[in-house]
């Protein structure tokens, strides 16, 4: 790909970048969000046009229009979110777009897919049900389904957002398998570690223009860093020892039922005391957004109790645990969190409006609302086209995040929990709402931080919760563990089954 | 007072605002008016001028103009006010014959010696009981059982007809004409005898009055109260509603309520004001045309209240077009073709940002030639708003002499 250029209306997303990717190399594409990275991927996928600039496949100038084009030049995607009909079988979700005719042979598709399977060390049986495998399998499928087309590039977006680190470790080294037999592959990927592990060389691109292509052999964490945000970045979370305070949240024997109508959480007990982080490690899906709504009054619970102060809580209504002191980064913040087609004033009091001294029997106090909300906007950092008038909608993510943190953490509440409080954002907004959830702690705050990214639990928490399939695994302090047994407990295996 | 920030707004190009848009569906539906009329061979002018004629020529024709006005604002309001709570009420019609039909009733049994002082207040207040209740039903279905208030206002507009299809011979017969209710006294509908005689005998009545008293009410409630706020994040985004804590149910089900009554009293005024007759089996089409109304004004009470207006100019008009040979359903045309561009105004909005666009980058470019020639070398995201309008019209005459030497 040389020289291309794709404007968005007020944004130029790729600003004249150039990538060569060689036979046979994992070439690693780093950027922040909202850095290009996609935008260049879909151009090549023939999602978007580009608006100048020309793509050469094998020497050849191509002009790829639609994703059809992109599979018949060889080009394969692995999405984010996998592509994949559940009650199908894998040799099913394989041919399926690529039958070729009316009736198709399964039982020759089926021999080609264990050929592949066993060529690359994927370990995938045609005939295994999608909704029964895991994530990390269901990956593999979606990779089988670009070499059974014969791609021999292959796009990896994002690929181990939604896996455990020994699942990480097992796609690392299909990726390895594959270049060593002459595929290429293009990862894209925030994560420098990732990196690090597999990739040959790196292009670094930041707000649209290319910065450089790395050696990564030769460059070092910090310096792939710096070059994508611009500046230094420190990793570590920069923190005092914990003042563990009185227990604050106290949930026992919890049991949530999740949407399906099937218990998500399962005999859950926790305690979160003031002045300390809790992280909740998992991987997604495992009860972690049943629990949320359980504390958070969105879900009705099961059976068990959830006490806030000392106060049993279980049946109250959202408003009155909100009253009591609740904070909540809700995990989807364009959902839940902003009203995108309000203005930032409205969004800060969305929760306090009805209380004084932004209302008065009823009739909302305009004044004193822009003038909390500035203060918000103006301590956290919000930036914005026409501050407090400006449609939630038109910030960028970091801000909206920002924005919400702000809003959370100025009403004071006793009891703050952050859902994936950096998902999305860049290395920047990270930091700094590091330091916020920090700050919070060493107020004496209760902290319950929900993620599926370790490092960021490791990073901030003082204890670690593992949860998996709804139940707790263990709680454990996170100067004594390592990612490798979280990880462990992350896949349901408690410490010292595994030996047995 | 608390200190006002000057935020440093970036200059950028000009956003279609929600009037340009409406007025351009007007001005479409106007054009494919004309066009209609041309193919049947007759003059649009005339056509239009027929339709200004009929409605507003004399004073009786602007009572007549306003009268019709008086329900479609207030059926407007209903439609508008479900809309910005995030629901469609389809039910207006269904409302309006319970507000008359409570009207009516009202009117028929009440002492004729009651004094208007107390009558009048009685009957808007009941019909707007009546009415709330007919709305919360539908609210109170998709609270409870999420059935969607498309379906169930529908299916209570037809339970609403048949109810007046009932209560007719039931309690408020004509017995010469036994498909009508009894004509109502003058005294106990809602004209007024100055009203009347101002605008020689139109359907002029206090209903216009108390639609324009309405649009101040609800626009109150929307922007001002707390209530307002509630059922707009509702009708924004009921996620983050319920996660701060709002009762989504409760809102739905005060939202239909308002709607409900609101759509009713423009059945009072459209039975015991604009006519003072109801009759069986006979759907009001007013109650669907305050869909068009409210589209059309953006869902903004002032919006609103024109727009009615101006169909109310087209519904009265119409009549006065046979004279020219142009079918009446030309008019009915007209209206429906700009509901078409009303609801396609996403196109109308990109249209006219694409121009404001596309004139603001031509400024940009004279901009920056203009500052070339100066030796300024500030950036054009640099300048205000004062010195950016001088530079273009400097930059412009530059740019047109490159091209002409070219």
């Amino acid at each position: 790909m040389i020289d291309i250029w794709k404007e968005f209306p007020g944004i130029i997303a790729n600003a004249g970048i150039t990538l060569q990717v060689k036979e046979g190399e994992i070439h690693a594409i780093l950027g922040e969000n909202g850095a290009g990275k996609s935008t260049l991927m879909s151009i090549l996928f023939g999602l978007y046009h580009a608006d100048r600039g020309t793509i050469k496949v094998r020497g050849k100038e191509v002009h790829i229009k639609s994703p059809n084009d992109a599979f018949d030049l060889g080009i394969g995607m692995v999405h984010q979110h996998f592509q994949l009909v559940h009650n199908f079988t894998v040799a099913e979700n394989i041919i399926m777009g690529k039958e070729g005719g009316f009736v198709y042979d399964i039982k020759k598709a089926s021999k080609k897919i264990k050929e592949i399977s066993e060529r690359y060390g994927l370990s995938i049986e045609p005939d295994m049900v999608i909704e029964d495998i895991t994530v990390g399998m269901q990956q593999r499928v979606e990779i089988l389904k670009m070499l059974y087309r014969d791609a021999d590039i292959l796009i990896f977006d994002e690929p181990t957002a939604v896996l455990t680190p020994q699942e990480i470790d097992e796609l690392m080294q299909i990726m390895k398998n594959l270049a060593a037999e002459g595929k290429s592959i293009i990862l894209i990927t925030h994560k420098l570690d990732e990196i690090k592990a597999v990739a040959d060389r790196c292009t670094i691109i930041r707000r649209g223009k290319l910065i450089g292509v790395v050696d990564v052999a030769k460059a070092s964490v910090e310096d792939m860093a710096a070059a994508m945000v611009g500046r230094p970045v420190s990793f570590k979370v920069e923190k005092a020892p914990c003042r563990i305070g009185r227990p604050i949240l106290e949930i026992e024997n919890l049991s949530v039922m999740n949407s399906k109508k099937v218990l998500g959480v399962k005999n859950f007990s926790l305690t979160v005391n003031g002045g300390e982080i809790v992280g909740l490690a998992g991987v997604d899906g495992n009860g972690q957004t049943e629990l949320v709504e359980a504390i958070t009054g969105l879900r009705k619970v099961d059976s068990g109790t959830i006490k806030f102060n000392g106060r049993d809580i279980t049946n109250l209504s959202i408003a009155e645990r909100n009253a009591m002191g609740l904070g909540h980064i809700p995990e989807d913040r364009q959902k839940r969190g902003l009203i995108l087609s309000a203005p930032l004033s409205s969004n800060m009091v969305i929760k306090e409006f009805r209380h004084r001294p932004f209302s008065n029997h009823g009739i909302l106090d305009y004044p004193a609302i822009r003038e909390y909300s500035e203060e918000i906007i103006e301590k956290f950092d919000v930036r914005s086209g026409e501050g407090v008038d400006s449609l939630a909608g038109k910030l960028s993510g970091g801000n909206q995040q920002k924005a919400i943190i702000g809003r959370e953490i100025t009403s004071d509440p006793d009891l703050l929990i952050a859902v994936q409080p950096t998902r999305g954002l860049d290395v920047g907004a990270i930091e700094y709402i590091h330091k916020q959830l920090v700050e919070e702690r060493d107020k004496g705050k209760a902290v319950l931080l929900v993620s599926f990214e370790l490092d960021e639990i490791f990073n901030l928490s003082d204890r670690i919760a593992v949860i998996s399939s709804g139940k707790l695994i263990d709680i454990v302090d996170t100067a004594s563990t390592d990612e490798h047994s979280v990880g462990l407990m992350m896949a349901g295996i408690r410490k010292g089954e595994s030996d047995e | 007072m608390n200190k006002k920030k000057v935020i440093n707004k970036p200059l950028e190009a000009r956003k279609a605002s929600p009037l340009v848009v409406s007025l351009s569906a007007v001005f479409l539906g106007i054009v494919a008016g004309c066009v209609f009329i041309l193919c049947i061979g007759k003059n649009p002018f005339a056509g239009f001028e027929r339709i200004l004629f009929g409605a507003l020529s004399n004073t009786r024709r602007i009572g007549n103009t306003l009268g019709m006005s008086t329900q479609l604002i207030l059926i407007g309001l209903s439609v508008a006010f479900a809309f910005k709570t995030g629901l469609f009420n389809i039910g207006a019609p269904g409302q309006m014959l319970i507000g008359g039909i409570t009207g009516s009733i009202l009117a028929y049994y009440l002492p004729m010696d009651m004094p208007r002082i107390i009558y009048l207040p009685l009957i808007v207040i009941a019909s707007m009981l009546t009415g709330a209740l007919w709305g919360f039903l539908s609210g109170f279905l998709k609270a409870k059982f999420n059935v969607h208030e498309v379906v169930s206002t529908i299916m209570l507009n037809w339970i609403a007809y048949w109810i007046v299809y009932d209560f007719i011979p039931r309690f408020i017969i004509d017995p010469t004409i036994s498909v009508k209710s009894k004509p109502i006294e003058t005294v106990h509908t809602l004209r007024a005898d100055w009203l009347t005689s101002l605008t020689s005998f139109s359907t002029m009545n206090y209903g216009f009055f108390i639609a324009i008293v309405m649009c101040v009410v609800v626009w109150f409630i929307l922007q001002k109260t707390t209530l307002g706020f509630n059922l707009k994040a509702v009708g924004s985004n009921r996620f983050c509603a319920e996660y701060a804590g709002i009762k989504v149910n409760r809102s739905i089900m005060i939202s239909m309520a308002i709607a409900g009554a609101l759509a009713s009293l423009g059945g009072l005024t459209y039975y015991c004001g604009y006519s003072n007759i109801m009759e069986m089996g006979k759907m009001p089409s007013e109650g669907f045309d305050g869909i068009a109304v409210a589209l059309l004004g953006n869902c903004s009470p002032v919006g609103i209240f024109f727009s009615a207006i101006f169909f109310g100019i087209l519904k009265m008009g119409r009549g006065s077009l046979a004279a020219t040979g142009i079918p009446t359903e030309i008019a009915d045309t007209i209206i429906a073709t700009i509901i078409y561009f009303t609801a396609t105004n996403v196109i109308l909005a990109s249209f006219w940002n694409g121009l404001f666009k596309s004139s603001f980058s031509r400024k940009e470019e004279a901009v920056a030639a203009a500052l070339k020639a100066r030796g300024d070398d500030r950036g054009v995201d640099k300048l205000s708003k004062e010195e950016f309008k001088q530079l273009a019209k400097e930059g412009k005459a530059l740019v047109a002499g490159k091209k002409e030497g070219r």
